[in-house]
């Protein structure tokens, strides 16, 4: 799916570079939909509403939470399987059929929805108002009501999974982050999903039995509709409900999967473990209350507008908690650059940068001059795009050994990471300026305004920067197939990583470990820790057998234990027992 | 591992890729063929083929060449092993180095992009409000360029100074709980000052106080795919009301001309608005959302069918003035669309002008009402016969307080029953 949602973005680059220009091997492919060479205006706004209804939802939503909560909440947890098995196979179906659903609307004469990844009615509602509103717009709803349903049935398997089935010893403050990450990406989506699924249900009802949820004083031309009473601006509340935290269900993943992945590659603890979970607590709680940061200028009351503001930038700190946390773990660092490891650092820094232009539109007095302009759609390029589909790469980059059992070409990885890291600056570095000049988002050509002919150059190298990045994925493509019949056999735990999933056999075996599931000792940071031979300790190494490295606050104020350690301390090394117990 | 038999191995893969280009351009050359047999139509496409074959060739030509490049390497590093000497290349230190070079040419790419891109943006605000959203952006710019230009310097410098040596074990530093707390405090006060700025300035934005000696202009902007409808009040400086249900063709608003208010109503072409006077937008939309976005005054509100939207603000700078400003003499306030509407959305615009109250008062008697006979006629009003100027020349509508509009309307016995 991500392959197709970034052909489709290539397409609508080629068309805002060279507005002009006709490209007749287009309508070999495309028919009428680009006849003489060149993408309608119609299609054009289909193919920025497919691009991002697949990248949001089915790429980062499914392709982050979905992928690597099923792969992880079992294996770093030491679970035999999650908690519902047949509901996560109907969860798994159900995404298939949705994806199928969106893009069958490719087929089908009218096209696909085209009203913008955020289907605003009325625009959305009324066939005469666009083609794309037409058959596309019943299959988005189709396909986006079955996605939730998926997306559901997997959330609460998480969940209930991470609650109730958790290995001996390991308590909530033992999991590794990512699964901090991955359960309340899982509650976040469970609290909001229905909220869309809600919205999309009045949405059929207005388009398809004559309801009016959305829709009031409607005159299309000269035909007035019956339509009154509703109001255009709840969908946008309703869709935003949702809308909001679902860029947080795309990020924390991505978030999570980058404390592991920089902490293994950093070989040090991920820096202030209990600062990092609060932080993605606090960010879960907050996103729920800032949906209104893309209403600002609705026209909603003004009032609200003031609130969102508060609550929006205050979401900002928990943010930068992360960042700094982040930087601090590479602090003093051993740091191995596995492809991995580039990927999740190059996630970092499109989270700051992302997330430093969230600055700029969480502020409502300067986002009346900035909405829908180009600039948001830098900012959320960099920090929703990017910066989670890095996390995504570092996370396959990271267990690949552990799903096909053997290693990618870390070469290749180098080359992927780098001129994908690049182009994805140069794509939309340049863009915010755009923004800046007051360039409206979804514009099919930049032909119609005098002051926009300055940025063509700009278009121009923007798509070029797009088409090497997308060539750079082939790189990555080949790697991931290649990789599964041809690549180097994996040993047990190729990155020496503390966390459970790493002590299963490299094998897939039914209910992951052979015997006894590994019972839990200890938090899964405890890399390079002093005293200690190696540097890592497993998780399933307990305390008695590393008493040279063991640290009072190892034993959370067990007293007994504590005895035992200062006893052997005292005996062994008394310089330690001084340093610590004094 | 045995060399000889990695040879073989890296031997038998470039056949295997060598085999796919050709497998390729054969397939291309057939299908090229198959294309030209096949083209009926005018558009010769045997040359557009070729030319798309052409490009995947190279493409596959430059994959050909990066897995040449990474077998030499692959053979260079087993040799190096085979002969137990150190590893060839060490790809910490690489992507160490890289990560430096990318965070100097990053920096001079930031630069150019905030001394080059940066002056192609919007010129300085041109009304009051403006003056402050600018300031605003000014301040939150200086403070995130700060942040973003030392958290990628200190990331990038530590992934260069922290890369792995062999020699040294990283230093276990699980937390430090005042570090933590310095760096949640640092940004939440500062962003509590961005906050209080932002919701000032966004007060004094939707909550004007009016002043008496200074009424607002109110003009009416109605959206529609993909036109927008400007309507001035007139002399009586009051838009009247409208009624969705009364559009047709002649009546493109439903404007109700039971109501006085509307016989006065004028439509224009462009938006001419005196400067430093007060002008209140009136924001409809007619069929789906339109967003009325005039950037050079920082003004952006969402037309919503069913809602009526207001948005004020003082021009301050004229279209002349802007003008020598920017040093542009073809330089023109616009307006446009911004929310997705349809395949128009990209060209939905109109022309503003900022005048002195002078030229405004000569423009503005030119408009033309949107009252006619026909409309007359529908709502049962008595004929007027077409004289082609207005009857009664409006007089200035600045002038008049917006609530004489029932003076206005005695003033025009004519137009009563």
């Amino acid at each position: 799916m991500a392959v197709i949602a970034m052909g489709l973005s290539i397409l609508f680059r080629i068309q805002l570079a060279w507005p002009d220009k006709s490209f007749p091997i287009l309508e070999t492919f495309l028919g009428k939909w680009a006849e003489g060479g060149r993408i309608k205006p119609d299609f054009y706004l289909a193919l920025v509403t497919i691009h991002g209804t697949i990248m949001v939802f089915f790429v980062l939503t499914a392709g982050l939470s979905g992928t690597f909560s099923n792969l992880l909440i079992p294996l770093q947890l030491g679970v035999r399987d999650m908690a519902s098995p047949f509901m996560n196979m109907l969860s798994y179906w159900m995404f298939f059929l949705a994806c199928i659903i969106m893009m069958s609307s490719f087929f089908i004469e009218t096209g696909p929805a085209s009203a913008g990844w955020t289907v605003y009615p009325p625009l959305s509602a009324l066939p005469k108002a666009i083609p794309g509103s037409g058959l596309g717009m019943t299959l988005w709803l189709a396909s986006m009501f079955i996605f939730v349903a998926s997306q559901l049935m997997g959330g609460i398997n998480y969940v209930s999974t991470v609650l109730n089935m958790r290995t001996k010893g390991m308590d909530l403050w033992k999991m590794p982050l990512t699964i901090w990450a991955f359960f309340l990406t899982a509650i976040l989506g469970i609290l909001s999903f229905p909220v869309l699924v809600a919205g999309v249900v009045l949405l059929i009802f207005d388009r398809s039995f004559g309801t009016s949820f959305y829709l009031s004083d409607i005159v299309m031309g000269t035909q007035v509709l019956p339509n009154e009473g509703g109001s255009p601006i709840l969908w946008q509340h309703l869709f935003w409900f949702l809308g909001h935290p679902e860029v947080y269900i795309v990020i924390m993943p991505a978030l999570g999967i980058s404390s592991e992945v920089i902490s293994v590659n950093s070989r040090k603890p991920i820096f202030g473990y209990h600062a990092m979970v609060y932080s993605l607590i606090g960010i879960t709680i907050l996103s729920f209350i800032v949906w209104g940061h893309h209403m600002f200028v609705t026209g909603m009351n003004p009032l609200l507008g003031g609130v969102f503001m508060i609550t929006t930038l205050i979401i900002a700190v928990p943010s930068a908690v992360k960042t700094f946390n982040y930087l601090a773990t590479l602090w003093r660092g051993n740091i191995r650059f596995t492809p991995a490891m580039l990927c999740a650092i190059g996630m970092v820094s499109f989270f700051i940068s992302g997330g430093l232009t969230g600055i700029f539109l969480g502020n409502a007095s300067l986002d009346i001059n900035l909405h829908d302009t180009y600039f948001v759609v830098a900012h959320f390029h960099l920090v929703m795009g990017s910066a989670a589909i890095f996390g995504m790469l570092a996370g396959v980059y990271h267990w690949y050994p552990k799903m096909f059992g053997r290693m990618m070409n870390a070469k290749l990885g180098y080359l992927h990471f780098w001129v994908t890291f690049i182009c994805a600056y140069l794509v939309f570095f340049p863009l915010h300026f755009l923004g800046l000049d007051g360039v409206p988002r979804r514009y099919y050509a930049f032909t119609e305004f005098e002051f926009m002919q300055k940025w063509v150059t700009v278009n121009i190298f923007v798509t070029w920067s797009a088409i090497v990045a997308a060539l750079a994925q082939v790189a990555f493509l080949f790697n991931f197939f290649y990789s599964i019949f041809r690549g180097k056999k994996a040993v047990q735990n190729p990155w020496e990583s503390n966390t459970l999933e790493w002590t299963t056999p490299v094998e897939h075996l039914h209910g992951n470990w052979p015997g006894e599931i590994p019972t839990v000792y200890r938090w899964p940071y405890d890399y390079s820790k002093p005293g200690a031979e190696e540097d890592f300790i497993p998780q399933t190494v307990p305390y008695s057998q590393t008493m040279s490295s063991n640290m009072p606050h190892d034993f959370e104020g067990n007293a007994e234990s504590e005895r035992i350690q200062r006893e052997w301390d005292a005996k062994n090394a008394p310089d330690k027992a001084d340093v610590h117990f004094h | 591992m045995s060399l000889r038999k990695y040879i073989s191995n890296k031997t038998i893969a470039a056949l295997a890729v060598i085999v796919t280009v050709f497998a390729n351009t054969s397939a291309f050359a057939q299908e090229a063929a198959a294309g030209a047999a096949a083209a009926n139509k005018p558009v010769d496409m045997f040359p557009i083929y070729k030319s798309a074959a052409f490009y995947t060739m190279l493409f596959l030509l430059l994959c050909l060449f990066i897995a040449i490049v990474g077998k030499a390497i692959t053979v260079y590093e087993l040799t190096r092993e085979a002969q137990d000497k150190p590893a060839g290349i060490n790809w910490n230190t690489v992507n160490g180095v890289l990560f430096v070079l990318f965070l100097i040419v990053g920096l001079y790419g930031v630069y150019f992009e905030y001394t080059v891109h940066g002056h192609m943006i919007l010129p300085d605000a041109a009304s009051e409000h403006g003056a402050k959203i600018d300031q605003m952006f000014n301040i939150t710019l200086i403070l995130t360029t700060i942040v973003f230009i030392g958290t990628h310097i200190v990331l990038f410098l530590f992934s260069y100074f922290y890369k792995n040596s062999g020699k040294r074990k990283a230093y276990y530093y699980p937390h430090n709980n005042a570090l933590e707390r310095i760096w949640t405090i640092v940004p939440a006060l500062v962003l509590t000052v961005l906050v209080l700025m932002g919701f000032l300035t966004w007060r004094s934005i939707f909550y004007k106080i009016e002043d008496p000696n200074n009424k607002p202009l109110s003009i009416e902007i109605t959206s529609q795919q993909f036109v927008w409808t400007i309507r001035y009040p007139g002399a009586d400086g009051v838009v009247g009301l409208k009624n969705y249900k009364l559009i047709t063709g002649t009546n493109a608003l439903g404007m109700d001309f039971k109501d006085k208010n509307n016989l006065d109503d004028q439509q224009a072409d462009e938006m001419v608005i005196p400067v430093n006077k007060p002008v209140r937008l009136i924001l409809t939309s007619k069929d789906v959302l339109h967003s009325f976005y005039m950037p050079h005054f920082r003004i952006q509100l969402n037309t919503v069918p069913g809602m009526t939207s207001y948005f004020e603000f003082t021009p301050t700078i004229t279209t002349v003035d802007m003008q020598t400003k920017v040093n542009d003499p073809a330089f023109k306030f616009l307006f446009y669309c911004s929310k997705i509407c349809g395949s128009g959305h990209y060209n939905m615009q109109k022309v503003v002008r900022v005048v002195s109250q002078a030229e405004y008062d000569a423009w503005v008697v030119k408009q033309p009402k949107f009252i006619n006979n026909d409309l007359r006629k529908q709502f049962d009003l008595p004929i007027v016969p077409e004289a082609g100027a207005p009857a009664s020349a409006p007089a200035d509508s600045t002038a008049k307080p917006a609530k004489d509009s029932s003076a206005v309307a005695m003033n025009k016995p004519a137009l009563k029953k």
